[in-house]
């Protein structure tokens, strides 16, 4: 019997897979297809204190393996979450992971603590990286000392484990995932999506509404376990990683680079009968490889025959 | 209950230069299906297209007194119309569904009026076939750019369905647009209880709403919207919806009345006509 349980901080995560934010909803949407109690965990939509409407349409546009997206954090609130969809959350046995965005370093913790006292959630992942919206999040995202304040200011009022996400849109990841750690975060998750656009040629307007959007799907997966490595060598904490997983071969490349868990996004609207699959890959790659615990494959990944000096950016 | 089949393409038929209706073997999600109803469809493997898209169920397809099928009524338009424009027997085509919310199919003395443009004929005819099994008096009003363009009309006609058309070169029925017969026949029918159903581009959909309540109709319109996931994962496919106590406060015409988004997905397609804002 292999051995799929992972561990971040103080949770046991029963498998590495875990549900992205902003591509399950409020994980209530997908019971239908997904007995949500198998999976490692739910991280859902992005929470603000309040009420969000978000961006208008179009807030999204496929592009070459991939798809940018600019919703703007559309959603419920924090109440609102705790009393309409924990509930059921709770009843269906998900590990509740509440993705939580501010404009303020006073909204991160107030969240926190709202969420702290609120029954079934199993960890806070701090969204510092949203591309699409002004008004906060990606401004502590982008600095060193934004994301340890924000970090640091979330650590002291919750003793629920805490992971900041990471935006790809900086020159040095690695510089935030220690800056985290030296906060006390239990953990990392990255990458959040990459800026970018498209335009109509015909009529040479922006595709999305919101003009630039945030590239994920498999089109990004190489640069995402590039920087979830570099991470990996930077911190002790685990490191979640996410970026472009499709497959279990995908998730396995997430965690040989250094993940201690993986999300996945995107493929889920391609197939939202994609976790079964994804669990069976990884249950066989063990028997085929002789594991007996996934967490023994964590950063195994093999330098040894290459030039091991490597070149940063 | 929600289906993913890898369904087999029975038959792919060529309506015209970039109209096809293509039958697939897809019996479970089929039978589960209710009118209104959509499904999301991947064709090819590979990446490129990446996402489903989303289609009305057309026709649910039986034989020898089984549900055996389903059929699509798809325009070439992109990448994943392309390839179901071209796809042969034997081919496959993952269809994950049912997916959305149904009309609600009136019963008589009701009557019912189905709106029809262009590619929106799509979900009319297993709306059509459920109003017929309940007697309900029932009439497609249906509208193209021309006479070629207009499909299955003997579909309807062999169900008992009254057909008014119109053309926007006036080679079939009225010149113009579909509301031009719509609105007549509205003012005609004075005291007969008229449900309106409307499938088409947005700006039409916008006017019949427009029409069946200056007539004091309800009408229930099935929406299309760019769709990520079809499931509510992604928020993606929102439309504007009145806020429930602020309809009587709305303002002029021009400003937009307090509305609120909501996934088109799971709390439509199909939408009463009255409770949408239209931007
Ligand atoms: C439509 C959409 C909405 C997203 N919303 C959020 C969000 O609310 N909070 C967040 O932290 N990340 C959000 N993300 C980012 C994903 O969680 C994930 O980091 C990214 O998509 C990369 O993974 P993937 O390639 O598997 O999708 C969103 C992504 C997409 C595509």
């Amino acid at each position: 019997m292999t051995d799929l349980s992972v561990q971040i901080g103080s949770l046991r995560l029963r498998n590495p897979l875990i549900a992205a934010s902003g591509c399950f909803g409020y994980g209530v949407e997908y019971a239908e297809a997904v007995d949500l109690s198998t999976l490692g965990g739910v991280a859902v939509k992005g929470l603000f204190l309040k009420e969000r409407e978000g961006h208008p349409p179009e807030r999204i546009v496929e592009t070459p393996s991939g798809m940018l997206n600019a919703i703007g954090l559309q959603g419920i609130g924090v109440h609102r979450f705790i009393r309409e969809k924990l509930p059921e959350l709770r009843r269906l046995r998900a590990t509740v992971i509440v993705n939580i965005c501010g404009s303020t370093l006073d909204e991160y913790v107030e969240l926190a603590r709202i969420l702290s006292d609120a029954e079934g959630v199993a960890a806070l992942e701090l969204n510092i990286s949203c591309p699409n919206i002004k008004e906060g999040g990606i401004t502590f995202g982008c600095s060193l000392h934004g994301t340890f304040d924000v970090v640091s200011a979330v650590r002291k009022v919750t003793s629920l484990p805490v992971v900041p996400k990471l935006t790809p849109n900086v020159a040095d990841v690695a510089s935030f995932a220690k800056a985290s750690e030296d906060a006390g975060a239990d953990g990392v998750s990255l990458v959040n999506t990459f800026l970018a656009m498209a335009i109509d040629v015909d009529t040479r307007r922006p595709i999305l509404s919101n003009i630039v959007g945030g590239l994920s799907g498999p089109a990004i997966r190489p640069i995402a376990v590039r920087m979830v490595y570099e991470c990996r060598r930077a911190v002790k904490i685990p490191v979640i990683g996410m970026g472009g997983i499709a497959s279990a071969s995908d998730a396995l490349e997430f965690i040989i680079a250094g993940a201690t868990a993986v999300q996945v996004g995107t493929a889920n609207f391609v197939d939202p009968f994609i976790w079964a699959k994804l669990l069976d890959g990884l249950n066989d790659y063990m028997r085929r490889h002789n594991l007996e615990r996934i967490s023994d494959l964590v950063g195994t990944i093999d330098t040894s025959a290459r030039d091991k000096q490597w070149i940063s950016s | 209950m929600l289906v993913d089949v890898e369904a087999r393409v029975i038959r792919n038929t060529r309506l015209s230069s970039d109209y096809n209706v293509i039958a697939l073997a897809a019996p479970d999600i089929a039978a589960a299906t209710a009118p209104g109803q959509f499904v999301m469809v991947k064709s090819g493997r590979g990446r490129d297209p990446l996402l489903r898209r989303p289609f009305s169920v057309f026709e649910v397809l039986w034989s020898n007194g089984r549900v055996d099928g389903l059929s699509l009524l798809s325009k070439r338009v992109g990448v994943t119309t392309g390839m179901l424009f071209d796809s042969v027997e034997g081919d496959t085509v993952s269809c994950l569904g049912p997916l959305g919310q149904p009309f609600a199919v009136v019963d008589p003395p009701a009557e019912a009026w189905m709106v029809a443009g262009g590619v929106g004929l799509a979900p009319f005819a297993t709306l059509g076939d459920a109003l017929v099994a309940r007697k309900t008096t029932t009439t497609l009003f249906y509208g193209a750019r021309s006479g070629a363009e207009l499909f299955y009309l003997d579909w309807f006609t062999a169900r008992g369905i009254r057909l008014v058309l119109a053309t926007e070169d006036g080679s079939i029925g009225d010149r113009g647009r579909i509301t031009v017969p719509l609105e007549r026949e509205l003012r005609r029918a004075a005291s007969a209880e008229v449900m309106v159903y409307a499938c088409g581009p947005e700006p039409m959909l916008e006017a019949v709403a427009r029409v069946a309540a200056t007539f004091k109709r309800q009408s229930q319109v099935s929406v299309e919207r760019v769709m990520g996931c079809g499931m509510g994962g992604c928020y993606s496919c929102v439309i504007p919806v009145r806020d429930a106590h602020a309809a009587q406060h709305a303002g002029s015409e021009r400003t937009r009345p307090p509305h609120h988004y909501v996934r088109s997905c799971i709390a439509g397609p199909v939408f009463r006509g009255e409770d949408l804002v239209w931007d």
